[in-house]
């Protein structure tokens, strides 16, 4: 049985290219920074020189959206290989996807695409977790998504399916505060007890974003500042799970850096605050 | 129904161009739910499209460029894992829909093979002092991963370059003779070039056998045997110097 890789406590950033030149020419003061994995499982090129010489400056977290860890059909063997090559290359503090599906029969949507929290969906993500992990050679994380549909036979709660798989298969997860309030929104459940589902000890990260307020949902969109609710989550979840890598996504609208980094400050304020009256169980 | 089922309902309603129903067959009724997930979709593919394709785009203007992309969407779903690969065969998509505009296709190519070259497999150029003593009658020419090359028929290179630069852009026209477009990547810049036809042949035929006597056959072939010869000389130069030919290798002796 595999068990979550080892905990990191950080503040980081999601690395864009239009910060690269930062990233390469200055000290940026983050602790680590998080990429995403298809856009270097390429076979050459500048966006691998690139990867390589920020990973000499910074620790770097790989984070895939095509793993696809949910499809009926299995995973994509060619696509593994690659991430495990990168990871081999980069070696990453954390390899990280989504609890989501978005490749069947050949078609990959490049969209993360909503589960039944069934126990068959639960049996099958487990199933291909572990492949996942034994092709990598290493446990990874997988992030809860926003979703905006939810499928008639569900059977558990998203949180009770998160704690299930982690159990099951030694993944460690990766929490997205804003995920989590964008969906409680769209589906009427309590974001404070999806924070009290999840088994703290098994979180090695904690993303945050924006979102925006479609018709009749939230959207998470990654292009505005954290809102202030989300905010207040990501309080009540540090002080649940003490000091863990905590990161802002950003992926349209981007900012110049100063103002992401006036934002990661917030977070670390707060972060450390928190995690400082961490509740004990 | 079990996962597999949903999973190919949802995915072909995703897909399904042709409809507008709220929700998937699999979906026991339609919420706003839904519409985001197909909103993303094809959000997802247009802005793919766009960014793979942003001379095109400007050429032909955002709204026809849209059109041609929705319409690429509807009869090319993603297939591969990444993104990189959607939107290849765009260019044929591109000349299905403006057949007499020959300039539009290959101006798409030139987009397309530009961004193939970017992330192909790394290569170390040639140096001089390796090419010191070869015995080139036994001598294979390894060319670069990244090199792609298409038929020109038209000046869609004189096109790209007063796109890129935002310089104003000449009418397309076709071209006297056909030559070539060879794109390939120097360093971490992709490069393109248009060729003459003899230039062209001669590049296709090294890339068909790499033998260099073998090619040098087929100059002499088309210039005669004193013009063919230098004319050799001096393309394996350029190309040694662009980074196009990167491996000389010498049979029975390895990679120079």
């Amino acid at each position: 049985m595999r068990t979550p890789p080892p905990s990191f406590s950080g503040y980081g950033l999601g690395l864009r290219k239009e910060h690269y030149r930062d990233f390469l020419d200055t000290d940026v003061p983050v602790d680590f920074v998080e990429v995403i994995s298809e856009n270097f499982m390429v076979d050459g090129g500048q966006p691998r020189d690139i990867l390589r010489r920020i990973r000499e400056k910074h620790p770097v977290a790989l984070h895939g959206v095509s793993l696809s860890i949910g499809s009926s059909d299995g995973l994509d063997m060619a696509y593994l290989r690659r991430l495990k090559s990168l990871a081999d290359d980069v070696q990453p503090l954390f390899v990280s996807d989504h609890l989501s599906w978005s490749r069947i029969a050949g078609f990959n949507s490049h969209d993360l695409l909503p589960l039944p929290y069934t126990e068959e969906a639960l049996a099958l993500v487990c199933r291909n977790i572990e492949t996942a992990q034994d092709v990598l050679g290493r446990a990874m994380l997988f992030e809860n998504p926003s979703s905006y549909v939810a499928f008639d036979g569900a059977t558990m709660s998203e949180w009770d399916f998160l704690a299930e798989m982690s159990q099951r298969t030694g993944c460690g997860l990766l929490l997205d505060v804003n995920n989590i309030y964008v969906s409680a929104s769209n589906h009427g459940f309590d974001a404070h007890a999806f924070l009290r589902g999840i088994p703290a000890n098994r979180v090695r990260q904690v993303h945050l974003a924006g979102h925006t307020q479609g018709p009749g949902l939230l959207i998470d969109t990654h292009d505005k500042p954290v809102c202030d609710d989300v905010w207040a989550l990501y309080a009540t979840a540090m002080s649940v799970l003490g000091p863990v890598a905590t990161m802002i996504e950003r992926d349209d609208d981007i900012r110049p850096l100063p103002e992401l980094l006036a934002e990661l400050d917030t977070a670390r304020s707060i972060g450390t605050r928190s995690a400082d009256h961490r509740e004990v169980a | 129904m079990n996962l597999a089922e949903v999973q190919r309902g949802f995915s072909d309603w995703l897909t399904d161009t042709t409809g507008e129903d709220g929700k998937p067959a699999i979906a026991s009724q339609a919420s706003a739910g839904f519409a985001v997930y197909r909103n993303n979709y094809r959000a997802q593919l247009i802005g793919c499209l766009e960014a793979s394709y942003p001379q095109v785009a400007r050429w032909i203007g955002a709204d026809a460029f849209r059109e041609a992309a929705i319409h690429h969407i509807g009869i090319h779903p993603p297939r591969s894992w990444t993104l990189d690969q959607y939107g290849v065969d765009f260019p044929d998509t591109v000349f299905a829909l403006y057949p007499r505009s020959p300039d539009l296709r290959e101006l798409a190519w030139i987009e397309c093979a530009l961004a193939e070259a970017f992330v192909a497999t790394d290569s170390t150029p040639l140096t001089t002092e390796s090419l010191a003593n070869v015995n080139w009658d036994a001598a294979t020419l390894t060319l670069t991963p990244s090199l792609r090359m298409h038929e020109a028929t038209t000046n869609a290179d004189d096109l790209w370059f007063a796109l890129d630069a935002e310089a104003t852009v000449p009418e397309g026209e076709m071209l006297d003779q056909p030559g070539g477009f060879v794109v390939w990547r120097k360093g971490f810049r992709s490069q393109l070039k248009r060729v003459d036809a003899t230039d062209y042949a001669a590049l296709l035929a090294l890339r068909n056998d790499g033998r260099f006597a073998a090619w040098c056959d087929v100059l002499v072939e088309r210039l005669a045997e004193e013009r063919g010869i230098a004319r050799a000389g001096t393309l394996l130069a350029e190309w040694i110097g662009a980074g196009i030919v990167v491996d000389v290798e010498i049979e029975n002796q390895g990679s120079s």
